[in-house]
């Protein structure tokens, strides 16, 4: 400052930036900030920001996994489901043709034995029939027996029994 | 130029190197918003964080990948130095832009002491982990051996070169903004020009706060170069 | 009347130091417009230069900050 541009008072031209008598006061004050900042970070701030981090990054990393095993755990899900769902359709199935098998069974006893009982009951209509036709056979001799007699006793002829039943027996036969 | 001057806080004239001034107050502030942001913005260690607690991850993050990528790896133990240097600088620029508080930055004690900081740390460090082998950072293998004396005399200056550009990039950075939004704001006193100025002054105070984040980072970057250069002098 | 010619002499140099700064202006300018100029050719590229960049602008930025030490200098110091 040998020559002030105006000649004035150092305060007020100089650059109190060059005014070297306030430099050990700032020096001393900004290593003393320096190192107080220095110590809060390296002391608290950072490790705890480092272990956020870290931990974020764990949390994040974890989920991930957790993700990939859930959905690993869908996947098996899901083939378990369609499994049991073939499963389920082939009981069904199995189900579905035993039960048809079954019907079909009982529809062919059934069948079996509404015809054995047909077969029965015609056999026995037939039996009766050929009964009834036995009887009215028998009858028709009676009848044909007990007119002839009427009719010979009627004409004034006397046969005797025996013989109008051989002759109807005969004619009726024949 | 009077918002430069320190000045005690407690009245008196005489500044000794312990007298509490303007400096103090305004260290204290940075300090005491920095804590606020990283001790007390990160006191829930939430896995998911709150918005302070984001910031201060964020600039974790942003500082740690430059020293990873411009430093190198083995870089990162430095990490809380850098990050130390450059929340101050961040927080003291952004600071001095409060009107009528005192800009630390715009101190060349300040500066130059960070810069004489980043210089010896850079001479020690690298003469520690490379001895006599440090000097080939003079000594460019790349270029023609004619050219190789001349050019480690050119690389020579320019190391010493570094505080000093180190130092008045940022002090003069924000001291002739902080001068120009003087000048705008002396304008206003022309009635007929105090628009214009008030408009002025709002647009250098925008460019301003544009100069603290660049100036911050610009500091932090080169102070990741140079200690590129201690670790790994051979390019 | 020796002083006044000796401060005009320091605002002179002081003023024509500080043409520096413009000389710096045009350097930082040409390095941010190559690196625009090469970003818009390879966006992709241009991310992971931002780095790069502010150090070619530091350095180029450095001069200009001599010739304002020297107009400092001349104003105040000398």
């Amino acid at each position: 400052m040998a020559t002030e541009p105006t000649g004035g008072e150092e305060a007020a031209t100089g650059l109190p930036q060059l005014d070297f008598s306030t430099f050990p006061n700032q020096i001393f004050w900004l290593l003393v900030t320096l190192v107080v900042i220095y110590l809060i970070l390296d002391r608290i701030a950072l490790p705890r920001i480092a272990s956020v981090l870290a931990e974020r990054q764990g949390t994040i990393t974890n989920d991930i996994a957790a993700a990939e095993e859930l959905k690993m755990k869908a996947a098996e899900a899901e083939k378990a489901y369609e499994k049991a769902l073939a499963d389920a359709r082939a009981e069904a199935q199995e189900i579905a043709a035993k039960a048809r098998a079954e019907i079909q069974e009982d529809l062919d006893a059934a069948i079996a034995k509404a015809d054995a009982e047909i077969a029965a009951r015609s056999a026995e209509s037939e039996k009766k029939i050929a009964e009834i036709r036995e009887g009215a056979d028998a009858a028709v001799v009676e009848v044909a027996k007990d007119t002839a007699a009427a009719l010979v006793a009627a004409l004034g002829g006397t046969g005797s029994a025996a013989a109008i039943e051989s002759a109807v027996e005969r004619k009726t036969k024949g | 130029m009077d918002q430069f001057v320190p000045a005690p806080l407690f009245g008196g004239d005489v500044i000794h190197w312990w007298t509490p001034t303007n400096v103090t107050l305004w260290m204290a502030i940075a300090v005491l918003s920095i804590a606020a942001l990283f001790v007390l913005g990160t006191r829930g260690r939430a896995v998911v964080p709150t918005r302070t607690q984001s910031v201060a991850e964020l600039m974790y993050g942003f500082i740690y990948k430059m020293v990873e990528d411009v430093a190198g790896k083995d870089a990162v133990k430095f990490f809380p130095y850098i990050f130390t240097l450059f929340l101050f600088i961040l927080f003291a620029n952004f600071l001095a832009l409060i009107p009528m508080s005192f800009s630390t930055t715009s101190h060349l004690a300040v500066t130059g002491v960070m810069a004489l900081a980043v210089f010896l740390t850079v001479i020690i460090v690298g003469f520690v982990k490379h001895g006599v082998g440090f000097l080939k950072l003079f000594w460019l293998t790349s270029a023609p051996p004619v050219m190789r004396p001349v050019l480690a005399v050119l690389e020579f200056i320019l190391f010493f070169a570094r505080p000093v550009s180190h130092s008045v990039r940022l002090f003069g950075a924000i001291m002739a903004g902080h001068a120009v939004v003087k000048v705008f704001a002396g304008f206003a006193q022309i009635t007929a020009a105090a628009p214009l100025a008030i408009v002025g002054v709002t647009a250098i105070y925008g460019l301003e706060m544009l100069v603290a984040g660049i100036q911050a980072y610009v500091f932090t970057i080169l102070t990741c170069v140079y200690l590129k250069d201690a670790l790994h002098p051979h390019h | 009347m020796e002083g006044d010619i000796a401060a005009m002499g320091q605002f002179i140099g002081a003023g024509l130091a500080a043409i520096g700064s413009g000389a710096a202006a045009i350097g930082v300018g040409h390095v941010a417009g190559n690196f625009l100029a090469g970003a818009l050719r390879n966006p992709s590229a241009a991310g992971g230069q931002t780095a790069t960049l502010f150090i070619g602008i530091a350095f180029a930025e450095a001069l200009g900050i001599f010739a304002f030490l020297v107009a400092l200098l001349l104003m105040f110091a000398v």
